[in-house]
């Protein structure tokens, strides 16, 4: 059989679909629920660029299939924000200069989502190192490392 | 607005981005939309026998594979930047049909109902392959006898430059000390995060063929579109959407650029084509690959007396649109910000069986920064003095601008127009503070470690024309709109865009639209490569937003029946000075502006204004990278400690997104210099097709704190605000900054640094073997 | 780079995974976290007509002491490793090396046993298990058996499994006490597999002289090297930087590693004797008595 029935739960959102068994998890959020925030940079689980959220921990869309969704909740880059009101780390990207062309963004965002869960008062390195598995190309990662300290504050000065 | 220019305000772009709105080509959807997918050859070169592709077409959700057949008679890619009748016989055709000369070269296009079918009907296409032998050291193709790529040519010596100044000769046999070194800079590429994509739809009613996803020259690569379908260029519109990164690679006319939208137009059904990270390694251009041979003739005290360099340059299988631009490039700019009256550099434009090259971020100064700053620090350790020392005393002063510097490159002279190098020169070495480093690295070395300083001093081109186009326009609802011709690849263009026209028109950027990229809204344009948005975009805008100004300022005037320079434009609105409520907003000059209405005589209906700036002569931004290292000697590690860049661009429209540019071009310089190669076999196969092979930098490999310091200490007179590039500035000289700092840390073992990468392989060899280079 | 087509299972129980397995034989692909087996299928490098997807399997998701080991089920994430104080305690060694596996997105969704049954040569929990000199138990439709490490890993991304078996749980016996190890490895960048591992473990008498010492590389070979003329060396000897340096020239000299794109065989040898000795100093402090 190479399609199956899945239900899954992305940013709050309940969907029911029928899926190809072998369709990627982040072509079926890009294609079949039409949510393109999550972006392919290479397909083989090393640049980030496809990181969501599942069952909260942060993971490689691409490295999953649809069918292993079946039943997760899920966020992804578009579930951030609150209608207007952008997410922390959204704003401390703005206002930090982290991004430039923005493809590598979405992975970040949500990168950093589950890492300051985790881990609200972060150094530098330990923010490096965190980061080591999301590849951007045009930032050379200074203001990514800046952004995530000031979300960092504004996450702890917020409660969040 | 005042005090836009020059500041750092958010960028217009990022919200959308950040939400996830922003859109890519590979997001778009139309209603019956197709997928394909490029067959591309294995065989480095091969001659091609039958191609069988009825099992591939007999799969459900397949709706064509094209060949060459197909295709029919259709011409071949064309030269953009400096086209040459020598290379006339090398140009790609869009598929190959009797030979292909690289891996990945295209074979064939499937389209079909999604991308999972058409990669599964790739493979059940049957090519009958010849294989022939191939030739992949450039030093071994230049030769007499080597496999042949092109009948044509007679060889693989596509072109020769030769670049003199003065007598080198003599000046060599006058030197105190000469000094010859091979250098060799390796195969790597700008690898943007998004891949290439294009979709492309044809309406057989109207015959206007849309293209999505076009970059940096939409306007000329629309022109080529028209003359390779034959199709009238009027009636194909080219869109440019979110771009993800540039860097000279994407947004070139390639092969796919014909495929899709002639596939379009023949199945009469929306074509997406999407390539994929391996793809994309052996198809999207390479670049980079130099052999230089080179020799520096000097006096005792480290004066340069000549410079001579011969250097082959590996361009790959064809000649795409960049000619043999880069080769031109490293020559004309490689005595870099020194005085060097007597010069030759002879090159040997070299194909071979590879991926095809074109330009990629400071194309010609990564390499030729790297082979004479390392020269330079080669020079000051036989000399006995400090590799500082050797560069002040060599430095073109800024009284001596404007220089000629004896080369030519692009169509023009190469001749400096403004600059103190000195100047950036002690601005680094101060923010890095070279005394201290150097107390510490003897402090280092009796302990053991292996602390090491480098600089790297580049003098690039920017602003290249030969001009932009750009229309400001405000609309009957009091809108400003920019129209510019320049293209996005990421860099903050609509930003920096909005903040000069918004300074001329006393409007805050936020309330300023910029449109780019589409050929339905804006007629002509050149496009986004060679550092030229701020100075020649930007300029052309200024222009615009300034008569724009003074139309607004004369039809207020008429209006509110004062004098002209009685009246002030800021946030929206004219009003007179002193009488506040004696104004006019934009909407009400907008529709004042309307035919019928009375206005000055003389002056046309509409509130807009266009201007192209003419751009006839390039500027030259510089500045010194300075690093310091540690290298771990028993493993051949590198540790970036410290990072300081200092360059000058004239005017900085937008000072975060300056630094912006110089931080994420230096992570690609240490890309270059320690991590990336495009590495084949001695067959010609491509070894590096994937990211866990070709190593981009994360934010491990990148140094914290990099100064990126950004200098307005000579602005051009080629500029009305005096804004010359900043895209390249932080790529350039970090080969030369890294391998010089490595080289200073290695000194005791006696390692000769010449070849990039600095693998820690590479290194662990040099050091276990000195002398063996 | 899209997959080719499958079929696809997910059994909820590991007793339907193994008859799924005996079904269909080399015919079938186990998938566990998907690190290292989905971007294989993305390139068409691999090609199963059958997935059997083991991440509905509940049973074999544990961290939990056992006769005096660490038993690790196949199945648990390699982040729950990470994180657990368990095993911080009782096998520091695997809480040294887990970082260093890949990046922490990866290590949400690798798990324990599959890293180990993909065995991959540069790898880094091969070498953890075999420096412990731990076992792995294995299963297949009415048999368990329990492999130990040294024959488990048997040629380039091979192991002991048959087709038809699972890798169900890693056992790593607890160290003695007065031990001490450490994970070093050189990678070309952060989180890559690495071009030189060493995983070394030591044990200390009252005296201060080495009663143990284990040796265990990756990167050197197809398969974990475990240098035991280096350990033999050791043994009995007090740990000093001579000692070490001994051991070391033991390690590099039995090594005949394989050449890559990423590094040569002359490198991987001397960085294989650098990184023994630098571990072995680690480790011997960690166990309490630094080499004076």
């Amino acid at each position: 059989m190479s399609e199956r029935a899945i239900r899954l739960k992305v940013n709050g959102r309940e969907y029911q679909r029928t899926v190809e068994v072998r369709k990627t998890l982040a072509d079926f959020l890009r294609e079949d629920l039409e949510l393109t925030g999550t972006h392919l940079g290479c397909e083989h689980g090393v640049c980030g660029a496809c990181t969501i959220v599942m069952d909260g921990e942060a993971v490689r869309s691409c490295l999953l299939f649809a069918v292993q969704a079946d039943g997760a909740e899920l966020l992804t880059v578009e579930g951030l924000a609150e209608g207007e009101a952008l997410h922390p780390i959204q704003e401390a990207f703005w206002e930090h200069h982290g991004l430039q062309c923005g493809f590598c963004t979405p992975g970040f965002l949500m990168t950093l989502y589950c890492f300051l869960r985790d881990r609200p008062r972060p150094s530098e390195a330990e923010i490096r190192e965190a980061l080591a598995g999301n590849l951007c190309r045009c930032t050379g990662y200074q203001n990514i490392v800046l952004a995530a300290k000031a979300a960092a504050e504004k996450l702890a000065a917020t409660g969040r | 607005m005042a005090g836009l220019i020059g500041a750092s305000i958010k960028r217009k772009e990022d919200p959308r981005l950040l939400t996830g709105r922003g859109r890519y080509v590979a997001d778009l959807r139309l209603p019956g939309m197709l997928h394909a997918a490029v067959l591309r050859s294995p065989h480095p070169h091969a001659r091609l026998r039958a191609t069988d592709a009825s099992a591939a077409r007999a799969l459900p959700g397949v709706v064509a594979v094209i060949t060459a057949r197909d295709l029919g008679p259709v011409g071949r890619i064309p030269v953009r930047l400096g086209p040459r009748p020598s290379l006339e016989a090398c140009l790609q055709p869009p598929l190959a049909s009797d030979r292909v000369r690289y891996v990945g070269e295209p074979i064939a296009v499937v389209v079909a109902a999604s991308r999972y079918l058409a990669e599964d009907a790739l493979e059940r296409i049957t090519v009958g392959y010849e294989p022939l032998p191939a030739a992949v050291d450039a030093r071994l193709a230049a030769e007499a006898g080597a496999p042949a790529l092109h009948e044509a040519l007679g060889g693989n010596v596509v072109e020769r430059l030769l670049t003199q100044s003065g007598d080198v000769a003599g000046a060599l046999a006058a030197a105190d000390r000469r000094i010859r070194e091979r250098f060799v800079v390796q195969r790597h590429t700008g690898v943007p995060m998004e891949t290439r994509g294009l979709v492309a739809a044809y309406d057989a009613g109207t015959r206007l063929l849309t293209v999505w996803g076009v970059a940096k020259v939409p306007h000329w690569n629309r022109r080529v579109l028209a003359e390779l379908l034959d199709h009238p260029e009027h009636l194909i519109r080219v869109v440019e959407l979110e771009v993800g990164g540039g860097f000279g690679v994407r947004g070139e006319f390639y092969p796919e650029d014909l495929l899709v939208p002639w596939a379009a137009m023949r199945l009469g059904r929306p074509v997406q084509w999407v390539e994929d990270r391996r793809e994309h390694l052996m198809a999207a251009n390479h670049s980079r690959e130099q052999l230089h041979d080179v020799e520096i003739g000097v006096r005792r005290d480290g004066t340069i007396l000549a410079l001579h360099d011969r250097f082959l340059a590996d361009l790959g299988a064809y000649i795409r649109t960049h000619g043999v631009i880069v080769p031109e490039l490293t020559a004309a700019l490689l005595p870099g910000p020194y005085r060097i009256r007597n010069y030759r550099c002879e090159v040997l434009c070299v194909l071979t069986n590879k991926t095809p090259t074109g330009t990629y971020r400071g194309p010609g100064r990564f390499e030729g920064t790297f082979v004479r700053e390392r020269l330079v620090d080669m020079v000051a350790g036989a000399l006995g003095l400090d590799p500082a020392e050797v560069r002040r005393r060599n430095f073109i002063q800024p009284e001596e601008m404007p220089y000629e510097v004896g080369g030519a490159a692009l169509g023009q002279p190469t001749v400096y127009d403004c600059g103190n190098y000195p100047g950036a020169f002690e601005t680094a070495l101060a923010a890095i503070d070279y005394k201290a480093v150097r107390e510490e690295q003897a402090a280092a070395r009796r302990q053991g470690r292996h602390l090491g300083i480098g600089l790297g001093c580049v003098v690039e081109k920017a602003g290249l024309g030969p001009w932009e186009y750009a229309r400001v326009e405000v609309d009957g609802s009091g809108q400003v709109t920019v129209y510019s011709g320049a293209a996005s690849v990421g860099q903050g263009l609509e930003t920096t865009l909005a903040q000069i026209c918004g300074e001329e028109l006393g409007l805050p950027a936020e309330a300023i639209t910029v449109i780019h990229g589409d050929s339905a809204l804006v007629p002509f344009g050149i496009g986004a490569f060679a550092s030229r948005g701020a100075m020649v975009a930007g300029g052309a805008v200024l222009e615009a937003s300034r008569r724009l100004r003074a139309k607004i300022l004369a039809l207020a005037a008429r209006l509110l029946e004062a004098r002209g320079d009685d009246l002030v434009l800021d946030h929206g609105r004219v009003h007179v000075r002193g009488a506040p409520g004696r104004a006019l907003g934009l909407r009400d000059l907008a529709r004042a502006a309307a035919p019928g209405q009375p206005f000055p005589p003389g002056m046309e209906p509409g509130l807009s204004a266009q201007h192209f700036f003419e751009a006839p002569r390039m500027s030259y931004p510089y500045g010194t990278h300075a690093a310091v290292v540690e290298v771990d000697a028993e493993t051949g590690q590198v540790a970036l400690l410290k990072y300081v860049i200092a360059y000058d661009v004239g005017r900085a429209i937008n000072p975060a997104i300056v630094a912006g540019q110089f931080v994420g071009g230096l992570a690609q310089g240490i890309g270059g210099a320690l991590y990336e190669e495009l590495v084949y076999d001695a067959d010609g196969q491509l070894l590096t097709t994937t990211f866990m092979d070709y190593l981009l930098p994360t934010a491990m490999e990148t140094p914290a704190g990099v100064v990126a310091k950004i200098l307005e200490e000579t602005p051009t007179p080629l500029h009305p605000l005096g804004s010359k590039g900043a895209g390249e500035g932080g790529s350039s000289g970090a080969g030369a900054a890294i391998a010089n700092a490595v080289a200073d840390a290695l000194a005791p073992f006696g390692v000769v640094v010449n070849a990039l990468p600095l693998s820690p392989d590479r290194l662990l060899r040099l050091i276990l073997n000195p002398g063996s280079g | 780079m899209k997959p080719p087509p499958f079929e696809y299972h997910a059994p909820p129980s590991l007793e339907e995974a193994l008859t799924l397995l005996r079904e269909h034989g080399d015919e079938a692909k186990a998938l566990a976290g998907g690190q290292s087996l989905v971007p294989l299928l993305n390139f068409r490098l691999a090609r199963p007509r059958h997935l059997i997807d083991l991440n509905r399997i509940p049973s074999l998701d544990y961290i939990r002491e056992d006769d005096g080991a660490l038993a690790v089920g196949a199945m648990t994430r390699q982040r729950a490793v990470e994180r657990s104080p368990l095993v911080r305690e009782r096998c520091p060694l695997l809480a040294e090396a887990m970082p260093l596996v890949g990046h922490f997105q990866i290590r949400n969704r690798g798990t324990v046993g599959g890293s180990l049954a993909h065995a991959d040569p540069a790898a880094e929990l091969p070498a953890v298990v075999t420096a412990l000199r731990g076992t792995l138990v294995a299963r297949r439709a009415g048999r368990q058996r329990v492999i130990p490490a040294e024959r488990f890993f048997v040629a380039y991304l091979t192991t002991a499994l048959e087709p038809d078996e699972l890798l169900v749980e890693a056992r790593f016996p607890a160290p003695p006490p007065r031990s001490g190890s450490a994970f070093l490895e050189v990678s070309r960048r952060h989180g890559d597999f690495a071009l030189v591992g060493v995983a070394a473990v030591v044990t200390l008498d009252e005296g201060g002289v080495l009663t143990h010492a284990a040796l265990a590389l990756t990167g050197v070979g197809p398969t974990p090297v475990l240098a035991e003329e280096a350990a033999r060396v050791l043994v009995g000897d007090r740990p000093t930087p001579q000692a070490f340096e001994a051991a070391a020239r033991k390690v590099s000299e039995g090594l005949r590693p394989d050449a890559d794109l990423h590094a040569s065989a002359e490198y991987r040898r001397h960085v294989a004797g650098v990184l023994a000795r630098r571990a072995l100093a680690r480790a011997v402090e960690q166990a309490g008595g630094g080499a004076r």
